[in-house]
């Protein structure tokens, strides 16, 4: 990315920031100075956040990051490779449990080896991507929507064998106490001082998944202009036409399922970490739908989408019930008035993926699409 | 011997007829718009709330409040496709089978608030009386749950084989542009298709909600189990959808009875994951399940 960034500027011409003189010009990351100076803010502003937030807002901003993670990895599956994918949570649920029994605290109950986050962050991804290679073959014999139920039966049986897997994962309604967050011997709960300023609890966990998410942004943003990423595009628009030009269709469904399961492992990982306890009955078909949400609001195959289909569905419950005062029918105590800020909440959930797909199929990427070209041609309609 | 034909197959055959009923509702909505339908247990769990409201408080005799039922959620079921599933026409099926998916978060959401944290009951005249049949004793319910899905499927059956308008449907489900060259409104049957399959939710949630104690509005998940089946059945079989209806009932029923005795590596409950499991295996050999068609592909 850097390599592109520097080219671009030897390529640039003077008064013209939009004509690109070479192929990797065009094909960059941030490929106008806009992206480049927004880019540049935003990151400014969310590493200025734990300071200026308070706690609660702080773990919100991270569950954003972490959801960012996950709705990418479903994006590469779903939006980019087109293999529609019901079995999210499930990958996710074995991240965190591969998190929690090599990073966890081992009780008289449960395994836990007590490895540091350099080993356990990675093996979260890899266990579950290894889980989708092995799937994967199965998957690829089937197409569209069997596909979409056949994912939705991982979601049922992982559900089954995570109740059952008591040592791994604390058995139904109980469940167990993820990892420990311990990078490198430093405890990312902890408070810590640094340039004689004293960071707030749990700052150290929001940079570190901060980082996470931008490099497997990043990473997920060249695999999408990469070889391999055009042909998931190749086989999502007609798998036999992909194959007619030399796609090798197996080995890229294989892969797309492989990568999005390493991604979903990651954020379920962290997920863990950032909520604390979760039990098995929690990796259900309501966190895929959730996730599907995130990339349909959001824009399919966008990762610029999916981070603000991210934030979307984990900021709206907050504000919906920030809201709740001042909106004549809706309560915040359960079973008086005419709907519970939950029923709220869920329902609007519902009907903003309906909306967005009949209204804006793009997601709120579309909807930002639709501004920034407004104003580019302003004062003109076109 | 008892135990096998009372609570293995009668109960199997009785629950795998309202999954049966779930599944003709999934498989007439596909060949219609090709759009597999997630908010059907949506449909369900309200089809069950207006049959129990119906007999308790407008005091209905069991048979005229499901029917009252079936009328009010083939209504909604058309509203849902006009309103949601009308725009997505020509648009790609996964599109519109998220959209289901929204509906079914949103009705769900009602289901929730209209039934409450209580446990709600529909009073069927059947309760738990055993009957004895062939000189073994089984429930009234499960023969009554047979009964009435498999007449409701042949109505079904019979309306699309011999009506006209059953044969306009039909035309609809094999060439949309061609039906419409014949004159057929085919938005019409697009609507039809999701009043008949609503009907059928409602009449599979009465049933289904006459389980022992009374239902919740999480009984709806109950509804998922019918997408396996229509998996197993092939998405656009009413052939398929019945025999593995049936079929994935019984295996339910016979996990449950021996699975803890004979099994019990298996976990607790592992009955509710067969479905899943079964779908995998007919998947891994058959793609398009047992009488599934096989999709033409053109490059």
């Amino acid at each position: 990315m850097i390599g592109t960034a520097i080219l671009q500027r030897r390529d640039r011409v003077r008064g013209r920031p939009l004509l690109y003189t070479s192929y990797a010009a065009d094909q960059a990351i941030l490929n106008t100075p806009a992206k480049r100076w927004w880019t540049a803010v935003l990151m400014i502003v969310v590493l200025a956040l734990p300071f200026l937030l308070s706690r609660d807002l702080t773990s919100l901003m991270m569950t954003v990051f972490i959801y960012a993670i996950g709705g990418i990895g479903l994006n590469l599956v779903t939006g980019y490779a087109g293999q529609v994918s019901l079995g999210h949570a499930f990958f996710m649920g074995l991240g965190a449990y591969t998190a929690a029994v090599l990073g966890g605290a081992e009780t008289d109950r449960v395994l836990g080896f007590g490895l540091d986050m350099a080993i356990w962050l990675p093996m979260a991804g890899i266990v579950p991507a290894l889980v989708g290679l092995a799937v994967a073959p199965l998957a690829a014999r089937v197409r569209g929507l069997y596909l979409a139920i056949l994912t939705l039966g991982l979601v049922f049986i992982g559900e089954h064998v995570f109740k059952e897997a008591r040592p791994i994962t604390g058995g139904a309604g109980v469940g167990r106490s993820p990892a420990e967050p311990v990078l490198f011997g430093m405890d990312l709960h902890g408070t810590y001082h640094a340039f004689g300023y004293i960071l707030p609890r749990d700052a150290m966990l929001y940079f570190v998944c901060l980082l996470i998410f931008v490099v497997l942004a990043v990473a997920a943003r060249n695999l999408a202009r990469s070889k391999l990423g055009r042909a998931f595009s190749a086989v999502r628009d007609r798998d036999i036409a992909a194959a007619v030009m030399g796609v090798p269709l197996q080995r890229t469904k294989t892969l797309a399922f492989a990568i999005s399961s390493f991604y979903a492992g990651i954020a379920g990982a962290l997920l863990v970490v950032v909520i604390g306890q979760m039990t098995p009955a929690n990796w259900d078909l309501f966190l895929s739908i959730q996730f599907l949400a995130v990339i349909l609001i959001g824009g399919i195959a966008t990762i610029s989408g999916s981070i603000m289909g991210a934030a979307f569905v984990v900021l709206m419950p907050r504000l919906v019930s920030e809201l709740a005062g001042s909106v004549p029918f809706i309560s915040t105590a359960p079973g008086s008035g005419f709907l519970t800020v939950f029923h709220v909440q869920t329902m609007l959930f519902g009907a903003l993926i309906v909306l967005f797909l009949v209204l804006e199929p793009r997601g709120l990427y579309g909807l930002w699409v639709r501004v920034r070209n407004y104003w580019k041609a302003w004062p003109f309609s076109y | 011997m008892a135990e096998l034909i009372s609570s293995g197959l009668v109960r199997g055959l009785g629950i795998g007829s309202t999954y049966a009923l779930l599944a003709v509702g999934f498989v007439i909505i596909y060949r219609a718009t090709s759009v597999v339908n997630f908010a059907q247990p949506a449909l369900m769990i309200l089809g069950a709330y207006f049959t129990s409201v119906f007999i308790s408080s407008a005091g209905l005799p069991f048979a005229v409040a499901v029917v009252a039922a079936m009328l009010v959620m083939a209504a909604i079921g058309l509203a849902t496709e006009r309103i949601a599933l009308r725009p997505m026409v020509g648009r790609p099926p996964f599109a519109a089978a998220m959209v289901t998916v929204g509906v079914f978060i949103t009705l769900y959401v009602v289901a929730h608030r209209l039934i409450g944290s209580r446990v709600r009951a529909i009073r069927d005249p059947w309760g738990l009386e055993p009957v004895d049949l062939l000189g073994v004793t089984v429930a009234q319910i499960d023969l009554a749950k047979i009964v009435i899905s498999l007449t409701a499927i042949a109505v079904v059956g019979l309306f699309l084989a011999r009506s006209r308008l059953g044969l306009a449907m039909r035309a609809t489900s094999l060439d949309q542009e061609v039906a419409l060259a014949q004159g057929v409104n085919v938005g019409r049957m697009f609507g039809l298709a999701w009043a008949i399959s609503g009907a059928l939710a409602a009449l599979a949630g009465a049933l289904i909600g006459t389980v022992a104690g009374g239902f919740e509005a999480s009984l709806a998940l109950v509804a998922l189990k019918a997408l396996p089946v229509i998996i197993i059945g092939g998405l656009d079989s009413i052939k398929g959808a019945v025999i593995a209806g049936l079929f994935v009932g019984v295996a339910e029923a016979l996990t449950r009875t021996y699975q803890p005795r004979y099994a019990d590596w298996l976990g607790a409950n592992f009955d509710v994951a067969v479905p899943y499991v079964i779908m995998i295996v007919v998947l891994m050999i058959r793609p398009y399940g047992l009488f599934g068609t096989r999709e033409v592909e053109r490059v």
